[in-house]
């Protein structure tokens, strides 16, 4: 789903037109967000929506707020004005936020965050112990999910035993365990070689265009981002320019 | 499976730290067990004392302690002629010392009395008790003590007094201490017509209720108390159990201040950890719960530890010569569960704050921390 330049309003940057995009799943307006008590403004007023099954990758310079917009989008952080949703769920509300998590987002960091002591299956059965998912469906999903990526044979290993791709390529899988509709990657190939990140990103873009998940990714990497639907440039806390792909 | 892994997974890493933590809590299981049971125990021995064929204990009411409890002879005499009584030995406890121990104690008590009858004789011959003022019976563990044999003459307090016999009794305090005829103990101890207590057994022991009424009628100074009254109210025995559970009791605070220190550690080496599982849409119910688990399991094998070293370590006292008689080992299950349980509110306690800390944790802060 590659969409030009045109389909953004010039007023509405970040906004998809309403008349070709039906099902918006990720919805931020006005959003804002500061640290150190006002100190540093991160995020000013941001307006952003994502489209169901669409590939999104935010650009921009270090700082500029990627990440953050990702956090909020995802929970994590609390913005200071404005309001993001997702799939309807509002994320301010915090009552919303576990289910938010175990269901409707998955996350990929550039630092895969596994956790060491746990073997590679074990790491991506977390999200459905969280969520209390009953082991024969998470098996099976698992299974399902480490075909796809070519783990299969390392799921019994643990993780410092694993390449820095099969890291990433776990950590993508533990993101994918709970189907959620969204996957939030934050320079999600920033740590890997060239061609493992060109891999990854292959593998990447193919998961979620098979399990229909929404994709917005931060990236430094023009190259990957301008394999996304839509390429949004970051700048000074602001959506400022859409970049045709 | 995969969540108990998370619980157990921080104690792996840190083994030393976390057998530190486990050391500490089996070190206060272990105390409070072995000053519980020892104490217990001792209660136990000294309400054996009183109760040694006998199912009532009649004494001067309102004293705290029995040994300034004067209950007059011809109280004994009335209550011994009583129909439902079957006897009534009156005894009068005393303390005394020797040129290398401090403290025996001495048992005044009549021939007739049970503790004679049915102790079994090492030495000498029971129908020669109380022939003399000047006699005395030894208990087995007081003999060697006092390094005396049987027609020996030994000095106890200001007198010097005849071994006539040795007698052996399964009770710690009957074998380490002295027997000698009611009157001989009344004059030396400066209570003459009067003894300490008079143990009573009844001929049926449903008469027991009638019998405390009786005594009350008849002697407004006195008390009659069945046996198991008797132990539980007496406030000596109170005293002793209070301060074993007090003693324990700080012995496992200060295990349970090293599990708060272990988990607090924990806490914070797995902030990162915490963060991932948080992102992954652990709630903070279970965020606590590994933390409550990890600390539960840290106390459940203290415990298991403490007891077995706690059992061990009383069994080795009870071969203690010197203590022969005064250890009882024999754990009650009342205790132990006692002992397990306050471990585990322990050890549950000392992760109160961590588990606290660690549902605060922020992911996204936590995740930027290298």
């Amino acid at each position: 789903m590659n969409l030009s330049a045109e389909q953004f309003s010039s007023q509405n940057i970040g906004r998809l037109d309403p008349t070709r995009h039906a099902r918006v799943v990720l919805r931020a307006e006005d959003v804002w967000k500061s640290f150190d008590d006002g100190a540093i403004t991160v995020l000013q007023g941001v307006d952003f929506e994502v489209a169901e099954a669409e590939t999104v990758a935010l650009c921009g310079p270090s700082g500029c707020g990627k990440s953050t917009l990702l956090h909020l989008f995802g929970g994590l952080d609390s913005l200071d004005r404005g309001s993001v949703s997702v799939n309807g769920i509002e994320v301010n509300r915090h009552r919303d936020l576990l289910r938010l998590l175990r269901e409707e987002v998955g996350f990929v960091f550039q630092l895969h965050n596994l956790i060491p002591d746990l073997t590679l299956a074990e790491n991506c059965l977390i999200p459905t112990v969280a969520a209390g998912i009953d082991r024969n469906t998470a098996q099976a999903r698992l299974r399902q999910l480490a075909d796809r990526t070519g783990l299969t044979h390392r799921l019994d290993q643990r993780i410092q035993k694993l390449s820095g791709g099969e890291r990433q390529r776990t950590a993508l899988c533990r993101a994918l365990m709970n189907r959620p509709k969204i996957l939030l990657a934050d320079e999600p190939t920033g740590s890997l070689d060239e061609h493992s990140s060109g891999t990854i990103f292959e593998l990447l873009l193919e998961l979620v265009a098979t399990e229909g998940v929404t994709l917005v990714m931060a990236t430094h990497d023009r190259g990957l981002a301008g394999r996304c639907d839509r390429l949004l440039e970051m700048q000074d806390g602001r959506i400022h320019e859409p970049v045709s792909a | 499976m995969i969540f108990l892994k998370l619980i157990v997974t921080n104690l792996r890493r840190h083994r030393i730290r976390s057998f530190i933590s486990v050391a500490g809590i089996a070190f206060s299981v272990a105390a409070m067990l072995t000053v519980v049971t020892i104490l217990q125990g001792a209660v136990g021995m000294f309400s054996g004392i009183l109760s040694s064929d006998s199912q009532i204990i009649v004494f001067e009411r309102n004293v705290s302690d029995l040994f300034f409890s004067n209950v007059p002879a011809s109280a004994a005499a009335q209550i011994a002629g009583w129909p439902m009584v079957s006897h009534a030995d009156p005894v009068l406890f005393g303390i005394v010392s020797s040129a290398d121990h401090p403290i025996i104690t001495c048992f005044g008590v009549t021939a007739s009395d049970a503790r004679i009858r049915n102790a079994t004789w090492l030495a000498g011959d029971r129908l020669n008790f109380a022939q003399h003022t000047d006699d005395v019976v030894l208990g087995e563990r007081a003999a060697e003590f006092l390094d005396a044999k049987l027609d020996d003459h030994v000095p106890i307090g200001h007198g010097v007094f005849h071994v006539i016999g040795i007698l052996k009794t399964a009770n710690g305090f009957e074998d380490g201490g002295v027997f000698m005829p009611l009157s001989s103990a009344q004059n030396f101890f400066h209570k003459e017509g009067t003894s300490s207590v008079i143990t009573v057994k009844l001929r049926n022991r449903d008469d027991a209720a009638l019998f405390k009424k009786m005594v009350k009628a008849a002697f407004p100074n006195l008390i009659g108390l069945e046996d198991a009254e008797f132990t539980s109210s007496y406030s000596q025995f109170r005293i002793l159990k209070a301060t074993a559970w007090a003693v324990g009791g700080c012995g496992l605070l200060l295990g349970g201040l090293g599990v708060a220190n272990t988990m607090i550690m924990s806490v914070f080496t797995r902030i990162r950890e915490i963060a991932i599982l948080r992102v992954n849409g652990f709630s903070h119910v279970q965020i606590a719960t590994m933390i409550f688990g990890e600390s539960a399991v840290v106390s459940m094998l203290g415990a298991v530890l403490g007891l077995l070293s706690g059992i061990c370590l009383l069994f080795t006292l009870k071969l203690v010569p010197a203590l022969h008689g005064y250890v009882d080992v024999t754990i009650q299950p009342v205790v132990m569960m006692i002992v397990i349980l306050l471990a585990l509110l322990t050890g549950l306690a000392g992760a109160l704050y961590p588990a606290a800390y660690a549902m605060r944790i922020r992911a996204v802060e936590a995740l930027r921390f290298e």
